[in-house]
């Protein structure tokens, strides 16, 4: 009866564990495998263990190569698909204007259509205009889909700011500019940093979309596919592993921050940002 | 607005109200404010799709080289998928049985995360996000290791004769399925998730003072209540699933290409691009008339 008992009360969270496990799993082999050193180029099987590989993360330049032109396509996209969106998300939430609706339609449809379909479209467009295709190219695609992700973010966090702070400031006889520098921006923040590593990270890691528009110009995604038909050089999990350690570094970095200035805010910010959060 | 577009917020609260206009200064700012975004999307989101829709209809008999002429040659999608219609078939075949099994993965995940997880709420909800924090490819590589034929999970399946001494997994359509449930799992649960954090456990406490079984509260109270959540998950899985060809290409074999392979193909290797454009055009059509029956079914008018 206890048992049984125990397990009607239980079993969903033991179920979620389950898919927990599910999806964590190839994160583990990804990890393990970086200290591989594999028995031919096109195994996949745990063979030996290495320090080589992070040691020399480096030794297939050519994947080192597409990491930095990654790391430069994503770094350009995001500031221009942030900027790009933030203006757009502070339209949409402090104004009122006519063509609300087709604004909203053009940010949401990009989010809806697969990649395959944006991917080819513009790849279309760039040969009938005769645009040769590379790095310039990824950047304009990969500002494309960022920006709705970006606009949306941001939308979320100004939408749920108390506007009471900003009248506040102006009844102190703040200017506009400064209103917007010392109490919008500020509180903003948080979102638009947020847009930006989505924005990161989803032009970081595209591949179906960049495929198409790449021309000879190859990112990192575009190296694995490539060398996924050759055989993967073990080094490929090393980045795979250095990524996603630096992600879970931020993230954890961020929940801390989050605490402390939880702990340390004056009365009014902590009462905005419980306010923020709960929702109505 | 749509609910899709509130998916990354886990607060999907409405926005208030914007204030009224202030003066002749402010009429222009919001379009100023919208203009640059606004123009990059049409030109580079919007106008592409006008493109492709042409290249659908350009002389199949052109090539890259001596140019296409546009000639409304409509007879390019019948041909397009009299030839692949298999792919075709076969993309929303898995990419239908794969929502299935996330359904029945990622709602006992949600709801456990917003209802049970109490303090351990967060850290979940990072274990969920985690994996997109490294490469998608990279991460489906690892599949080919987990799935591979002398791996610990084909012998383990092997013992207990769940596959035949020479079964297997890899470059089966069982590992595509799985690579994309896989892939796209985090997508059907975060707005899950965010629409089951709301709900009220009272209410379910309620049902359960009220006499009905844990099956009816879960009928009648949970699942309607976390159907906006629920509609936007599974279309955020299914819409990109029907799309890829990584999983595919990776843990498959050219017997289980999805259209997105030969889209790629027509596009990238065979430079048939009348084709390619003509299927592209097809399989966008297809996914929105399933997404617009689906909507009609589920019968919520807050989505589109």
């Amino acid at each position: 009866m206890k048992v049984s008992r125990w397990l009607a009360d239980h079993w969903v969270m033991g179920v979620a564990l389950l898919v927990l496990g599910y999806l964590s799993l190839p994160i583990a082999v990804v990890a393990a495998l970086s200290f591989n050193r594999p028995s031919s180029r096109l195994s996949y099987d745990f063979n030996e263990f290495t320090l080589d590989n992070w040691r020399q993360p480096c030794a297939t330049s050519d994947m080192c190569d597409a990491v930095v032109r990654s790391v430069q396509i994503g770094f350009i996209a995001t500031v221009v698909a942030t900027v790009l969106g933030t203006l757009m998300a502070f339209a949409l939430v402090r104004h009122r204007f006519t063509g609300r609706s087709g604004i909203n339609v053009l940010i949401f449809l990009p989010m809806a259509t697969p990649e395959l379909v944006m991917g080819t479209s513009l790849l279309a467009l760039f040969v009938s205009a005769g645009v040769p295709q590379g790095f310039w190219t990824v950047v304009i695609a990969h500002v494309m889909f960022c920006v709705s992700f970006v606009v949306v973010t941001v939308k979320a966090r100004l939408a749920g700011m108390d506007r009471r702070l900003e009248e506040a400031a102006a009844d102190l006889y703040a200017s506009p500019w400064q209103t917007f520098r010392l109490v919008t921006l500020p509180l903003v923040l948080p979102g638009i940093v947020a847009a930006a590593l989505l924005a990161f990270s989803l032009s970081f890691d595209d591949f179906i979309i960049t495929n198409f528009n790449a021309g000879t110009t190859v990112t990192f995604p575009m190296y694995v596919w490539g060398a996924a038909q050759r055989g993967i050089p073990p080094q490929v999990n090393v980045i795979g592993t250095a990524m996603f350690a630096i992600a879970l570094l931020l993230v954890g970095l961020s929940s801390l921050r989050g605490r402390r200035a939880r702990r340390h805010t004056l009365p009014v910010a902590a009462a905005t940002g419980r306010r923020a959060k709960s929702p109505s | 607005m749509t609910a899709l577009a509130h998916v990354p917020t886990s607060t999907g609260q409405p926005a208030p109200p914007p204030p009224p206009p202030r003066g002749g200064r402010h009429r222009l700012l919001p379009y100023l404010l919208l203009l640059p975004g606004a123009a990059w999307l049409l030109l580079f989101f919007a106008v592409p799709l006008f493109q492709l829709a042409a290249a659908s209809l350009y002389d199949p008999a052109g090539s890259l080289s001596t140019g296409y002429a546009l000639t409304w040659a409509f007879g390019n999608y019948p041909d397009a998928v009299q030839a692949y219609w298999p792919q075709l078939g076969r993309s929303f075949l898995y990419a239908g049985i794969a929502l299935v099994l996330g359904l029945l993965m990622g709602y006992p995940l949600a709801y456990a995360i917003a209802q049970k997880a109490g303090r351990w709420k967060n850290l979940l909800l990072v274990c969920v996000v985690a994996p997109m924090f490294t490469s998608f490819l990279v991460r489906t590589l690892a599949w080919k290791t987990i799935l591979s034929d002398n791996g610990w999970l084909v012998g383990l399946l092997r013992d207990v004769h769940l596959l035949g001494p020479d079964g297997r997994l890899l470059a089966t359509p069982v590992a595509v399925v799985l690579g994309l449930t896989y892939n796209f799992l985090p997508f059907l649960v975060l707005p899950l998730y965010a629409s089951l954090e709301r709900l009220d456990y009272r209410l379910l406490e309620a049902a359960g003072d009220l006499y009905a079984s844990p099956v009816q509260t879960f009928r009648r109270v949970t699942l309607p209540l976390s159907m906006p959540g629920l509609i936007a998950g599974t279309l955020l899985f299914f819409i990109p699933a029907t799309g890829d060809y990584i999983n595919a290409e990776l843990l498959g074999t050219p017997n289980e290409y999805m259209i997105g392979n030969v889209i790629d193909s027509a596009f990238l290797v065979r430079l048939d691009y009348p084709q390619g454009a003509a299927l592209s055009f097809l399989l966008m059509a297809a996914i929105l008339a399933v997404v617009f029956v689906y909507l009609r079914r589920a019968g919520t008018e807050e989505v589109l």
